[in-house]
């Protein structure tokens, strides 16, 4: 694991925020990198599990997903699905114009 | 007459049967009760109008005989539920304003049941936090207060997530509550206020509706003042829903019948990994003081271990932001909640996460993108599956030699507002004994075991095998018993 490891600098907070889509202030970012390093870090201790041959366990419930058959179940009510929005028109989501 | 706010659930649900008050009486001694105690700040939203409504459709069934299972109770629903056509937050600022066209199967269930919902209840922001301090919506104070050394009252954490859950239940203004647990958020925070957390068996009770945290985690269930009132309302929360590809499909058991007192021959797991490092020596005693009561009811404790056990925070602190990341991606400015606008979408979505989110969720999301970003997938979040996968072994062979494992629920009392807030790390030990049951999907229970030194409640949790609320049910009633009558907190007194 420790090969892996990195060091997160501002910069590379900067990248994160903005895969994640959420606006970091320049000047929170070196103390947020601080942060996340120390978590990083304290995770580390990971690496001293032995986990060779060990399946990732990716759900508690030991079941295969039910299956439905593919027919529309659910609908026909626009005005419900839309009256959260700040901004719709006409049973559409408006957002800012994506296509010049 | 006796002061309803302080009666059990079951007790109120006779005393309605009995006619000695009626259900709408009840309701208005809550409501008085809820605004008595809006300096705690546990409410979000209250709801009387829709209490009342309810209180009275209830009295109406009572008097024609069509009485239901819970009907009358009046409840307080975590803001993490969503309810039809009434403000649900997740204690975020990036819920504003958003009002669900759709009841979650939880609240629904309950108000099949008959139950009158007082308001929403205030919990850490998206559930995530130990102390209910993250939220946008402020802290919520524990009914509980200590001293400090100079003898002046301290104002103490209720825990979290479900703290204003804890706190209403505890200070006698909702007859029990919902909450969910993802790491300990039903748990710790009973403890903590010195009342009955169950955490159900992953699976047993419908995800849907209940705003997501990390989803292969998270589990709703009832925070009540008895076990008994515990095994009344997850008899109602529980059963399967189609609408939760996670759900299981099977028969929900009879709880109440699970309470037979009698558990001789019971073994009981006693993980010698719990006995952590600088352990406070109360926590030592109350615990052991749990093994003398089961083992004066005949049954016979047994040193187990879960050797993985130390490996728990760490591992959930990979998995939960990496779920989070993923799930918490559909706040975007578009569909519900808040928009902060900008110069083109991107910058829109940017700007809104940004305002909406508050910091130690923009710190879990951001590790959760992190820990899921190319490069560092198998190093991180692949590693922590894996820890995960050796997690849930160990308790699977813990169970081949024990039929229940008792353990502490937490490492401490509740602490005062404002200690551990600039550490996320000492923040995060507060679950260091409710994480690992959570990470195997297994039930837990916190039971109340008395007070501390300090005169702070302290509950002993119990772990299942899965899908055996009832044996955890059983040794929590012994428990309960054993431990005798919980004095009320300062706020109640």
């Amino acid at each position: 694991m420790s090969q892996d490891k990195a060091t997160l600098d501002a910069k590379t907070v900067a990248k994160i925020a903005h895969l994640a889509r959420i606006k970091v202030p320049a000047e929170e970012q070196e103390h947020l990198a601080g942060e996340l390093n120390k978590l990083l870090d304290w995770v580390e201790q990971l690496g001293e599990v032995d986990t060779d041959g060990v399946e990732p366990m990716t759900s508690v419930a030991a079941q295969t997903l039910r299956r439905r058959a593919d027919v529309v179940t659910d609908g026909g009510y626009p005005d419900k699905v839309v009256s959260n929005a700040t901004d719709a028109a006409e049973h559409f989501f408006s957002v800012p114009k994506v296509v010049e | 007459m006796t002061n309803l706010t302080h009666l059990s659930m079951s007790d109120a649900l006779a005393g309605l049967k009995a006619k000695d008050f009626t259900a709408l009486e009840l309701t208005n001694a809550y409501i008085a009760a809820v605004e008595a105690a809006r300096p705690l700040n546990a409410f979000i939203t209250e709801t009387p109008d829709i209490a009342l409504e309810q209180a009275k459709a209830s009295d109406a069934r009572y008097a024609a005989g069509t009485n239901l299972p819970l009907d009358g109770m009046p409840l307080g629903i975590k803001d993490l539920f969503c309810t039809k056509g009434v403000l649900t937050t997740a204690a975020s600022h990036i819920l504003d304003g958003f009002k669900p066209e759709y009841e979650s199967t939880i609240t629904e269930n309950l108000f099949r049941d008959g139950v009158v919902m007082l308001g929403k209840l205030n919990l850490d922001e998206f559930a995530m936090g130990s102390a209910n301090i993250t939220s946008y919506y402020g802290p919520v104070l524990n009914p509980w207060t200590g001293k400090d050394p100079a003898g002046a009252d301290r104002k103490l954490v209720p825990g979290g997530s479900s703290g204003g859950s804890a706190a209403s239940v505890s200070g006698r203004f909702a007859i029990a509550a919902t909450g969910t647990d993802t790491g300990g958020s039903i748990r710790q925070p009973a403890s903590f206020t010195g009342i009955v957390g169950l955490k159900p068996t992953y699976g047993r009770c419908s995800r849907w509706g209940t705003i997501a945290f990390a989803s292969s985690l998270d589990q709703a269930g009832p925070m009540t003042r008895t076990v008994r009132d515990a095994a009344l309302m997850l008899q109602s929360m529980a059963g399967f829903d189609p609408k939760d590809s996670t759900s299981v499909d099977m028969k929900v058991p009879d709880f109440l019948a699970s309470l037979t007192g009698d558990i001789r021959g019971l073994r009981v797991g006693i993980p010698k990994e719990y006995r952590v490092d600088g352990m406070p020596a109360e926590i030592e005693r109350v615990w052991s003081q749990g093994i003398e009561w089961l083992k004066a009811a005949g049954a016979t404790p047994v040193e187990v271990s879960l050797p993985h056990t130390k490996y728990a925070l760490a591992t959930y602190y990979v998995v939960a932001p990496a779920e989070c990341s993923s799930n918490l991606a559909r706040y975007d400015g578009v569909r519900f909640g808040l928009r902060v606008e900008g110069k083109d979408l991107a910058e829109m979505y940017e700007n809104t996460r940004g305002q909406g989110f508050g910091k130690e969720v923009r710190r879990r999301i951001l590790i959760g993108t992190y820990v899921l970003s190319a490069g560092y997938y198998d190093a991180y979040y692949l590693k922590a599956q894996k820890v995960r996968a050796r997690i849930a072994e160990d308790f699977a062979k813990a169970f081949e030699q024990c039929d229940i494992l008792l353990t502490p629920t937490a490492p401490s009392t509740a602490f005062a507002i404002g200690e551990k807030q600039d550490d996320p790390i000492a923040m995060y030990l507060n679950d260091v004994f409710t994480v690992p049951a959570s990470l195997a999907g297994l039930p837990g229970m916190s039971v109340p075991a008395g007070l501390a030194y300090d005169g702070l409640p302290l509950g002993l949790q119990l772990i299942g095998r899965p899908f055996d609320e009832e044996t955890m049910l059983r040794v929590a009633d012994v428990i309960e018993k054993a431990a005798g009558p919980q004095p009320l907190p300062p706020y109640c007194r």
